[in-house]
């Protein structure tokens, strides 16, 4: 499967980075090595193999339902970029 | 006191055996620090102050017969990449650059409890995606061995700081050889414990099913004495292993009878620098001659792990990486001028095309991780998105992971067979400064000997096993079945009792 400059450029949006066109070129080209690689992979029969997410064998981790304190609001909101008293600040979601 | 030629099981001694007090220790490193760390690029920030009072409070209660822990006084660096409260924790990346973390990893309260002096946090890969410390959004660390080379990565600083002995003990990450590369390149011990053996809370993510907290140290035995303080089940972290930790300490010295050591076929193929593969073989010679005995194995998936890394990493990475969108913290672009270039775009559309610009929230999204993420971060990134997206996920992601229980059902049999795996850590030793930039596919293939570990969730060890001829370090790879890192730390103590490679130091101009 090889990799358009237009499938790049959706990538990009999905992923929530905006590219520039010397980034889209370069990334098409370096990408496009890369999966060219990885296509390595389709030497191998796996029809029959069980898919490996996490190495641990723990199901269902769960605690103890107490109460403990958690994050104040006022630590929560000391490193964002843009905030008011009480609330994170973003650009207007709808309309203007 | 000659800090090249202490290790910190002996400061240790000598602090107990009131010979040397904590302050003086502190000062001593960070004398060093300053006298050396210009040329060298270890640090990305010292904590002199807090280190130095730290130092004080801990001879006060030593003077006065308190309870101190198992660290007390002793200075660690710690990697970029774990929280510590109301300190900066940068991850190497220009979008962290002002974070203060609001809370301490789980690793750094162990620190702290065992009363360790923090000296500062190292450099590193942007995130942890490197090989060669050169993707730091900061400074460029220079590998103690030869200035014009790379330390390795992306532990970089982690590696370096102990080879220039700016510090006795380092705490680094792993997720696809990030401790042990650049412990091989640089010189020193690395370990990467069994997934879940050491608390991943607090420890900023990359790839969650891979990523390990471990430590770096130039003694077997040193490094013993970190994990001790490391390992351990943290209610924090769900997929910390709910499992006894064995005593490291008084296990390493036991003898180590009857080892049986696999030397994996596919590892001595093309590719592999001469000067390394005499090396290893030699190391493995000694063990032989120190009663182990050797089998060859073999591993037949070993040579899919690059790709398969190469998958899902990425793929877990676009997702805990979607977490910077310079809303909650992190770095937001200049909202004046991503107003203004949406405007101009939108004048230059025709009126049915609108649809097709980002709104005003998209684009400060997509805007804020541009400026934010350097070109490697951005690659991954890009990488794992398409690698998930519609019409992939199957093709890549998927398939990645059934290859990755191969790997995992290579080493269970492997592991029937043989206590521990020995080979190389990296096929090269360390390259010049700027040599692979631009060619992310080549850096990528330099970690095919480490990353089949992450995906298998085994531990691994590097340990120093020479040097090449140019007089660059040299590291062994010992792997063992999970949990069993006492094994490696026996056979690693073993292999030191008997050779000297791991006293040797560079000379710093």
């Amino acid at each position: 499967m090889s990799l358009s400059r237009a499938d790049v450029e959706r990538i990009s949006l999905l992923a929530r980075l905006q590219l520039d066109s010397a980034e889209l070129d370069q990334l098409t080209e370096q990408l496009g090595q890369i999966v060219g690689y990885i296509e390595k992979l389709s030497e191998l029969d796996t029809d029959q193999i069980e898919p490996l997410a996490h190495t641990q064998d723990l199901t269902n981790v769960i605690r103890p339902d107490e109460q403990s304190a958690s994050l104040p609001r006022d630590a929560a909101l000391a490193n964002a970029p843009q905030r008011d008293e009480e609330c994170f600040r973003v650009p207007a979601v709808l309309g203007d | 006191m000659d800090l090249q030629k202490t290790t910190a099981s002996e400061l240790i001694e000598q602090l107990d055996a009131g010979q040397l007090s904590c302050q003086e220790l502190t000062r001593a490193y960070l004398d060093r620090i300053e006298a050396h760390d210009g040329t060298i690029g270890a640090f990305l920030e010292l904590d002199a102050e807090a280190a130095v009072a730290q130092a004080i409070a801990i001879d006060k209660r030593r003077a006065a017969g308190e309870q101190i822990g198992p660290l007390a006084g002793i200075p660690v660096a710690v990697k970029d990449i774990l929280c510590r409260r109301d300190a900066l924790t940068s991850c190497g990346s220009r979008m962290l650059a002002d974070y203060r973390a609001p809370y301490d990893a789980t690793v750094i309260a162990r620190l702290r409890a065992a009363d360790a002096v923090i000296l500062g946090r190292t450099n590193m890969d942007e995130f942890a995606m490197g090989s060669s410390t050169e993707n730091s959004a900061f400074q460029l660390t220079r590998n103690p061995w030869d200035p014009e080379r790379i330390p390795g990565g992306s532990s970089g600083g982690a590696a370096a700081a102990l080879a220039a002995s700016l510090a006795p003990l380092s705490i680094g990450s792993d997720t696809g050889g990030s401790i042990r590369q650049p412990a091989a390149l640089c010189g020193v011990v690395g370990l990467k414990p069994s997934y879940g053996r050491v608390s991943r809370y607090g420890l900023v993510a990359y790839a969650s099913s891979l990523d390990q907290v471990g430590p770096l140290a130039t003694t077997a035995e040193d490094t013993a004495l970190l994990l001790q303080v490391l390992a351990g089940h943290d209610p924090l972290d769900s997929t910390s292993a709910p499992r006894q930790v064995p005593s490291y300490l008084e296990q390493i010295s036991e003898p180590l009878q009857g080892l049986r050591i696999g030397v994996v076929r596919q590892h001595f193929g093309s590719g592999l620098d001469e000067s390394i593969e005499q090396a290893v073989r030699a190391a493995i010679a000694q063990y032989e001659s120190l009663g182990a005995t050797v089998e060859e194995i073999s591993m037949p998936h070993a040579e899919y792990g690059v790709a398969t890394y190469y998958i899902i990493a990425p793929c877990e990475a676009s997702s805990n990486l979607a977490r910077y969108d310079g809303v909650h913290y992190g770095y937001r672009t200049d909202r004046q001028e991503m107003l203004d270039e949406l405007e101009a775009e939108q004048s230059e559309l025709a009126e049915d095309q609108a649809d097709q610009l980002d709104s005003a929230l998209v684009r400060m999204y997509r805007r804020s991780r541009a400026e934010g993420f350097g070109a490697e971060v951005k690659r991954r990134i890009m990488l794992g998105t398409y690698a998930l997206s519609e019409g992939y996920y199957d093709a890549y992601y998927l398939k990645a992971l059934k290859v990755r229980r191969l790997i995992r059902e290579d080493y269970d049999a492997a592991f029937q067979q043989v206590d521990v795996i020995a080979g190389p850590v990296t096929a090269n030793v360390a390259f010049r400064c700027g040599e692979k930039a631009g060619d992310p596919l080549s850096m990528y293939l330099e970690d095919l000997y480490t990353v089949t570990a992450n995906l298998a969730g085994v531990p691994g060890i590097s340990i120093p096993a020479g040097f090449s001829a140019e007089g660059l370090p040299i590291g062994l790879q010992l792997q063992a079945a999970p949990f069993q890192e006492q094994l490696l730390l026996r056979a690693a103590a073993l292999y030191q009792a008997a050779t000297d490679w791991h006293t040797r130091r560079p000379e710093l101009a």
